[in-house]
């Protein structure tokens, strides 16, 4: 019996989670180069080729270059195509990744967020991601393990939906998220089968009907290219949010772009994304209990930007405590609060943003940080630059 | 919530110990975590391993900084980590050693409960390998009553195979009749 028979919640690694995941969803072609913290996904996958249990090409490239290069390949000759990778490995590919959405190709990859190098590190920030925040792919930060597995599965659905046709990247927290074991429930499968149908495709690389794709891209149509993709990823939106619906119809469990946590008269919210979230959300039921009026927003869906799910998620809070995950090299605040304050900047009412960088290169995040940072906002903290969180002094 | 950090040495199993016991605890219709202190994979380096059991959804992933049970799997490992920091002063330590709970605590200052299990003496003759994770995993399930011989039953098989099982199994029940419980 495999794990994914279960009808009660299984104790399993995140990782190998997300590996059955792709087992639900009858991922076709796997093409990926192992690096921590991701390696355990694509180590069970081959397992589950191996074994039998799915039936897929498993494509063991020499580099991530080639992981990427080939599930464009794939993709592009139709079929349901699933990589992941981490830091480093995603530097290495960034060359392909950023050509993926022009070619409107639905490929799905897990980034296992890592720190990049260097100093050398294998352990959690968002670093990895945010070198490559502008590729155009769809990118969603998920919090735990029973979302991983669920938005595996959601992901190919929303990549391949003939309204979207875009990459699709599923972030999880390396290590604090993909190295632990919880409970998980998995969708059955056959009930995946009705809510991701087999892919089918008339966009693809055909012997018998030839068509070349990724040609030069001349200063006559560039930006016409470039401005299509972005429409394009933008466009996605409402298609995302049908995705989420239908699942919450079918497997009950509901996912929003943003999420709030206690957000109804909350002075000060604490913006987050990714698995962070939870110690917060518990640092929080703590801070309301000391009648302290504090509330969470957790960005789910990063790209496209879900700009007025945000705006009303936030509506009416004084202040605003951004949390990143990551240095802009000279630059005074961090990606995700640079984008909030530039968001923000046109509205009459705004709160008072402050930034905070915590839990870079595996540094643990634990529920006195979101304390100690909701009193700095709410003390309007440092202005005009982040705070760093939990350093040695 | 029950908080437990399990502290060993790379090769003896203390991540496996916590991963066992989670999936043991969630198989059980509790909810659970697991996970190790990360790093480079370095046999025989002391490595420390985390696990929260709770009835009801756990939301933090923090490390466990006070822990109401620590779990010794390897006693060399007292001479170079503080087992007992931020343990609980109603907490209590499982410590793998033949030595007397008072022994112990002369030596190394511990103010809280002690059980004490030689596991590797069990493990040697059960397991015939100086692996004491199983065992120490019978110790706490008895005196923290997170989990029965029934329950690893399923778990131990799933990691195990039917060719070692039977003996974890029996490792297991070993400590959990034969652990010595202070006061």
């Amino acid at each position: 019996m495999s794990v994914t028979d279960s009808t009660k919640p299984v104790g399993i690694e995140v990782s190998l989670a997300i590996a059955e995941a792709v087992k639900l969803a009858e991922a076709e072609v796997i093409a990926a180069y192992p690096i921590t913290p991701q390696t355990h996904i694509v180590e069970h996958l081959s397992d589950l080729v191996a074994d039998g249990e799915l039936n897929a090409e498993y494509v063991p490239v020499e580099s991530e270059h080639s992981a990427m290069s080939a599930c464009m390949g794939s993709s592009a000759a139709g079929a349901r195509t699933f990589t992941a990778t981490s830091s480093q490995g995603l530097m290495l590919m960034s060359e392909i990744v950023f050509i993926a959405p022009l070619l409107r190709l639905p490929i799905v990859m897990a980034v296992a967020n890592r720190a990049i190098s260097g100093p050398i590190n294998i352990w959690n920030d968002h670093s990895d991601i945010m070198a490559v925040r502008d590729c155009g792919w769809i990118q969603m930060f998920v919090e735990n393990g029973q979302e991983a597995t669920d938005m595996t599965i959601i992901s190919f659905r929303i990549a391949e939906d003939k309204n979207v046709m875009m990459p699709f990247i599923l972030n999880l927290d390396g290590f604090t998220l993909s190295h632990f074991i919880e409970p998980i429930t998995f969708p059955p499968q056959n009930l995946v089968k009705k809510y991701l149908p087999a892919y089918e495709t008339s966009h693809k690389m055909d012997l018998n009907k030839p068509i070349s794709i990724g040609l030069l891209g001349a200063p006559d149509v560039y930006t016409e290219a470039r401005k299509a993709t972005d429409d394009a990823l933008v466009a996605s939106k409402p298609h995302i949010v049908k995705a989420l619906d239908e699942f919450e119809k079918m497997f009950g469990r509901k996912y929003n772009l943003v999420e709030k946590y206690r957000t109804e008269d909350a002075e000060t919210i604490i913006v987050t994304m990714g698995s962070i979230s939870e110690t917060a959300m518990t640092a929080i039921d703590e801070m309301r209990e000391a009648g302290e009026k504090v509330g969470l927003v957790r960005i789910r869906l990063w790209r496209p930007f879900p700009v007025e799910e945000f705006r009303e998620a936030i509506r009416g809070c004084k202040n605003l405590a951004v949390v990143d995950r990551h240095i802009i090299m000279g630059f005074p605040e961090g990606p995700v609060a640079t984008e909030i304050r530039a968001l923000m900047y046109h509205e009459e009412n705004r709160p008072k943003i402050t930034n905070f960088v915590l839990g870079l290169g595996g540094r643990d995040v634990p529920r006195d940080h979101f304390k100690y940072i909701a009193d700095r906002a709410k003390a309007e903290g440092r202005q005009g630059h982040y705070e760093i969180v939990g350093v040695f002094e | 919530m029950i908080e437990i950090r399990f502290h060993g040495r790379g090769g003896q199993g203390a991540v496996t110990s916590a991963e066992l016991m989670a999936q043991t605890a969630i198989g059980s219709g509790k909810y659970a975590q697991a996970f190790p202190s990360f790093g480079p994979e370095r046999r025989g380096a002391p490595v420390t391993a985390f696990l929260r059991i709770s009835e009801t959804p756990i939301r933090i992933r923090e490390k466990v900084y006070s822990p109401n049970v620590v779990v010794v799997l390897d006693p060399s490992v007292m001479n170079v980590t503080k087992v007992d920091a931020g343990l609980k002063d109603d907490g209590l330590l499982i410590i793998n050693s033949a030595r007397s709970a008072e022994d112990l605590r002369k030596q190394y200052g511990f103010k809280q409960k002690i059980a004490t299990i030689d596991a590797l003496h069990i493990a040697l003759e059960v397991l015939k390998v100086p692996i004491t994770n199983t065992v120490m995993m019978g110790s706490l399930a008895k005196v923290c009553g997170v989990a029965t011989p029934a329950d690893v039953r399923e778990p131990l098989l799933t990691r195990f195979g039917p060719g070692l099982a039977p003996r974890n199994q029996q490792a297991f029940e070993r400590a959990y009749e034969n652990t010595n419980m202070e006061g």
